[in-house]
């Protein structure tokens, strides 16, 4: 091997990079999300799959609706009416930003720009 | 083209029907574990043999004023004489692909007139694909880093600075389309091009843009579980792949064809990646006139000839042939009675001493010419 003292140095840096996500996590995959169901309820607007792929899609349309239409008629859903809105529709079951949230938003580190207006609900627990 | 096009249909073909007949461990983690290791493997194979490639002679492309007298301004990156001129040659080849910067493209007006223009296209697009490719690499990091480093938020935050739509837009995906549209047209649409243009050209093309495609349409169109996923990714990180949830075709389809450009990436013009810091003709100094590089399959047996040992060597006869000598025959001694015995005079012929010593033993040597003359 020619200029093996720049190449050999090369390509260690290179498989190094190549394989950061294998040594940087070191085998431990982390905590995954707990998912937990909210208490005394058993329906959503959606079917679960649904609100795990595209609950952001719901919640874009309703913030379009509220507040570019101005149509804050509720959502009726299998006769169960539902506020068009983050806080007072989804957090009333939905209630902890923590639990509901974060769990999963930190994860996938996926960070919503709902909180950049609204208000973070006081969690004191 | 039409064989890479189909190529790139029967992929993301086989691992939809893949997908939809539950083959999900099959194309979720073994084919990426088969095709990270093809990957490494064939890269690293790739490298080490170009290595063992000696490059005897210095083959720089210089297009600058090389390294000459004092007074004389070299131009130190487009002919650097030393290594650290062509470490800066190298940083700026490979950060902003400067040889591509330098596209001229040459036509005939009227007149006949040739005329050379600059063509900053094909650098344009070509910066912007490669570092939008980059940038998209980074930002899935996030699906095999847990926790995810600060850093892969913050290119994600920059990227879809603009918030358009939710899951927000990342500018980097349009980009890429655009630019990856543009090489693709730039080998169909211009006649020469098209000319050298062949199926290794374009399958790599169609490869990357379906994998945008299928990446913008999990993420923008269709939507998928990304909890459940990242549990898969994050578990092929850690050599604990498990596959939780409904995660769907879409992303069986990307990953295969990840899978694809992985494996296919050594055996490919994509090996550009490893070959640009191997590239004979920017990373050599132009130092030829400084440093003796002497070829390495040179037959030790056979010893260096130079020009003076060949004149010492033939000189009478090319005196005698009227070929110009550097250095002149010995001058005619004196015919000394007593002569000197023949291997002498002989050693005398081949290595010339200087004048004076050579004289006493050089009669027969000397005679020759003057028996001539």
């Amino acid at each position: 091997m020619y200029d093996g003292k720049l190449i050999i140095p090369g390509l260690i840096v290179f498989v190094a990079l190549m394989t950061f996500p294998i040594w940087k996590n070191m085998g431990n995959a982390g905590p995954v999300p707990k998912l937990e169901k909210p208490k005394g309820v058993t329906k959503c607007v959606e079917s679960v799959q649904y609100m795990r792929t595209s609950h952001m899609k719901v919640l874009d349309d309703w913030r379009d609706q509220v507040l570019r239409e101005g149509n804050r008629t509720p959502v009726e859903v299998e006769g169960v009416k539902y506020d068009r809105s983050l806080m007072n529709g989804c957090m009333k079951c939905h209630t902890e930003k923590k639990k509901f949230c974060d769990e999963c938003h930190t994860y996938t580190s996926v960070k919503p720009y709902c909180w950049d207006c609204h208000y973070v609900p006081k969690e004191t627990f | 083209m039409k064989h890479a096009f189909l190529a790139v249909i029967g992929l993301i073909v086989i691992s939809w029907l893949g997908s939809l007949v539950g083959l999900d461990y099959l194309f979720g983690v073994v084919f990426p574990y088969l095709a990270f290791a093809i990957f490494l493997g064939g890269f690293i194979y790739r490298v080490t043999n170009w290595a063992k490639s000696p490059v005897p002679f210095r083959i720089p492309t210089t297009s600058g004023q090389g390294k000459s007298l004092d007074w004389v301004k070299q131009d130190k990156l487009d002919c650097p004489a030393t290594f650290w001129q062509v470490v800066g040659r190298m940083i700026l080849e490979v950060f902003v692909f400067r040889s591509l910067f330098k596209n001229t493209k040459a036509e005939i007006h009227d007149g006949p007139k040739l005329v050379y223009g600059s063509s900053k296209w094909l650098w344009l697009f070509g910066l912007a694909f490669h570092y939008c490719f980059l940038i998209i690499v980074l930002r899935h990091m996030r699906l095999f880093l847990n926790p995810v480093p600060a850093f892969i938020g913050q290119i994600e935050f920059f990227d879809g600075l603009f918030q358009i739509g939710v899951p927000v837009l990342y500018q980097t995906d349009l980009i890429f389309v655009g630019a990856v549209t543009f090489l693709f047209l730039r080998r169909v649409l211009i006649p020469q091009v098209k000319y050298i243009s062949f199926a290794a050209d374009y399958f790599p093309l169609f490869l990357i843009f379906a994998i945008a495609a299928t990446g913008i349409l999990m993420r923008y169109f269709f939507r998928v579980d990304i909890v459940s996923i990242k549990q898969l990714t994050v578990g092929l990180a850690t050599f604990s792949p498990a596959i939780s949830g409904d995660i769907g075709s879409i992303f069986y389809i990307h990953v295969f064809l990840v899978s694809a450009l992985l494996a296919y990436f050594p055996f490919s013009k994509l090996m550009h990646l490893g070959g640009v810091f191997l590239s004979p003709t920017r990373n050599l100094a132009n130092n030829n006139r400084m440093v003796r590089h002497v070829n390495p399959w040179n037959d030790p047996n056979i010893k260096p000839h130079s020009y003076a040992a060949y004149e010492d060597e033939f000189r009478q006869f090319m005196a005698d042939a009227d070929i110009p000598l550097e250095k002149e025959l010995p001058p005619e001694p004196e015919p000394e009675p007593a002569a000197e015995e023949a291997p002498a005079a002989d050693a005398a012929a081949e290595t010339p001493k200087p004048a004076a010593e050579e004289a006493p033993a050089a009669d027969a040597a000397a005679e020759t010419p003057a028996e001539k003359e």
